[in-house]
């Protein structure tokens, strides 16, 4: 998974300091492993160089020197783009697919529009699996029966989550309602 | 509309309500000879609907369904009901065979209604036989395994090489494994004939053995997702 394309959408919230960054990110994706300061420095220089991220401030006094981040232009369509590709369906592409939608979500982008790119993707390797499981033997419909499970199991996720957004939604809605 | 003019079965813009309650509002679908086309869609969305105006059971409110570059919808219901019997099948979730028939006699009742050639029959025969059920056949269709009915429900739907084949949920009642026997034959054999089949499903991996899948949400067909 990008963890520079991750920072990014995080940064696009607002502009940041690293360390809020790396709070943030462990807060909301780091279910079993936190991020480095380090590696959150150092992704923040690579955005910098890249022309995705710049320097809105630096704050000194104390200790090393704090440098606040807004994204750029250029960082705010690389990070639509990233959003709306919908990953290759492979069986472990799950937690990609969470964070895109986790991103879409928090950024007011409709997060339906990742599901369904990706519900796409995920049907399409399916019916080329079940086409091929036709001509496998007993050893090859194992690891083709393998990869359907899993595709599967993300589509039935991603189906609840699109009805469970959509409920959302309809709620909002009759809310506003006069 | 970008439905193709050609298309052997096509419904443009649908709607319509039970009372006050929208079944379905803006579905459009076009299917092409020989397409496998799954519908999917959350529970109450207007799959079961779309598949009954689709066959001409129901009337919609609004727009219009064409079957072989004729309009269906308008038809009158003896007309309409007569295309149903000649030109489509059916399978649904619970076999729906006549409980007090043999499975054979079962698959052979398109062809008696139809007056079917005696000659025909043979083909009851030859389908019970690839459907593993030459055992069963003379069992009445109360005494078999849902699986078995199951079986003799989808020859039943293609033993007068019907068009077109609705399928409702036709493996929701089944396991895993014989849900995929039932499948992947009704695909075969509707690929053999040129047969179009409508198969409305839950199920991804049942999806996966169409060509394509339309979604139906709140009664409304959405983007397709072409393969
Ligand atoms: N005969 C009927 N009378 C009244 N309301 C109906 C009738 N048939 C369907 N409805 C309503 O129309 C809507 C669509 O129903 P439909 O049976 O087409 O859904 P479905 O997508 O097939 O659902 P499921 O997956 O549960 O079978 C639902 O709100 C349902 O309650
Ligand atoms: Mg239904």
């Amino acid at each position: 998974m990008s963890i520079s394309r991750t920072l990014l959408g995080l940064l696009e919230n607002e502009p940041s300091y690293g360390y809020t960054l790396k709070h943030r990110y462990d807060e909301l994706f780091a279910r079993t492993k936190t991020l480095a300061f380090g590696q959150v420095y150092a992704t923040l220089g690579r955005l910098e160089r890249d022309g995705y991220a710049e320097v809105v401030g630096v704050e000194t006094g104390e200790g090393p020197e704090r440098r606040r981040y807004a994204i750029t232009t250029e960082g705010v369509a690389e990070l639509d783009t990233w959003i709306r590709t919908p990953e290759p369906a492979t069986a472990f592409a799950q937690s990609t697919l969470f964070v895109k939608t986790t991103l879409a979500l928090l950024s007011g982008r409709p997060p339906r529009e990742v599901l369904d790119a990706q519900r796409g993707v995920h049907l399409a390797r399916m019916r080329e699996l079940t086409k091929a499981r036709t001509r496998a033997d007993d050893i090859d419909r194992l690891a083709v029966d393998y990869e359907i499970a899993h595709l599967d199991a993300d589509l039935r996720w991603i189906e609840e989550a699109s009805e469970r957004l959509e409920h959302r939604d309809r709620a909002k809605n009759k809310g506003n309602r006069p | 509309m970008t439905e193709d003019p050609r298309a052997l079965l096509r419904a443009d813009d649908l709607r319509l309500a039970f009372g006050s309650t929208p079944a379905l509002d803006g579905a459009s679908v076009a299917v092409e000879r020989g397409e496998i086309v799954a519908l999917m869609g959350p529970s109450g969305s207007g799959k079961s609907t779309l598949l009954h105006c689709l066959a001409g059971v129901l009337r919609p409110d609004h727009g219009e369904v064409w079957w072989e570059g004729r309009r269906l919808d308008t038809l009158p219901e003896r007309r309409r009901s007569a295309i149903r019997l000649e030109r489509f099948g059916f399978v649904f979730q619970f076999g729906d065979l006549v409980p007090e028939l043999t499975l054979r006699e079962n698959i052979l009742l398109p062809l008696r209604l139809l007056r079917a050639p005696r000659a025909d029959f043979q083909r009851a025969d030859d389908l019970l036989d690839r459907l593993e059920l030459v055992e069963v056949a003379s069992r009445r269709a109360a005494e078999v395994s849902g699986g078995q009915a199951q079986r003799a429900a989808v020859a039943r739907a293609l033993v007068h090489r019907p068009g077109v084949v609705f399928a409702d949920e036709p493996t929701g009642a089944l396991d895993s494994v014989t849900g995929e026997i039932v499948l992947t034959t009704l695909v075969q054999l509707a690929r053999d004939h040129g047969s179009s089949i409508i198969i409305v499903t839950h199920d991804h991996r049942v999806a996966a053995h169409a060509d394509r899948e339309i979604v139906i949400r709140d009664g409304r067909t959405t983007a397709e997702v072409i393969a």
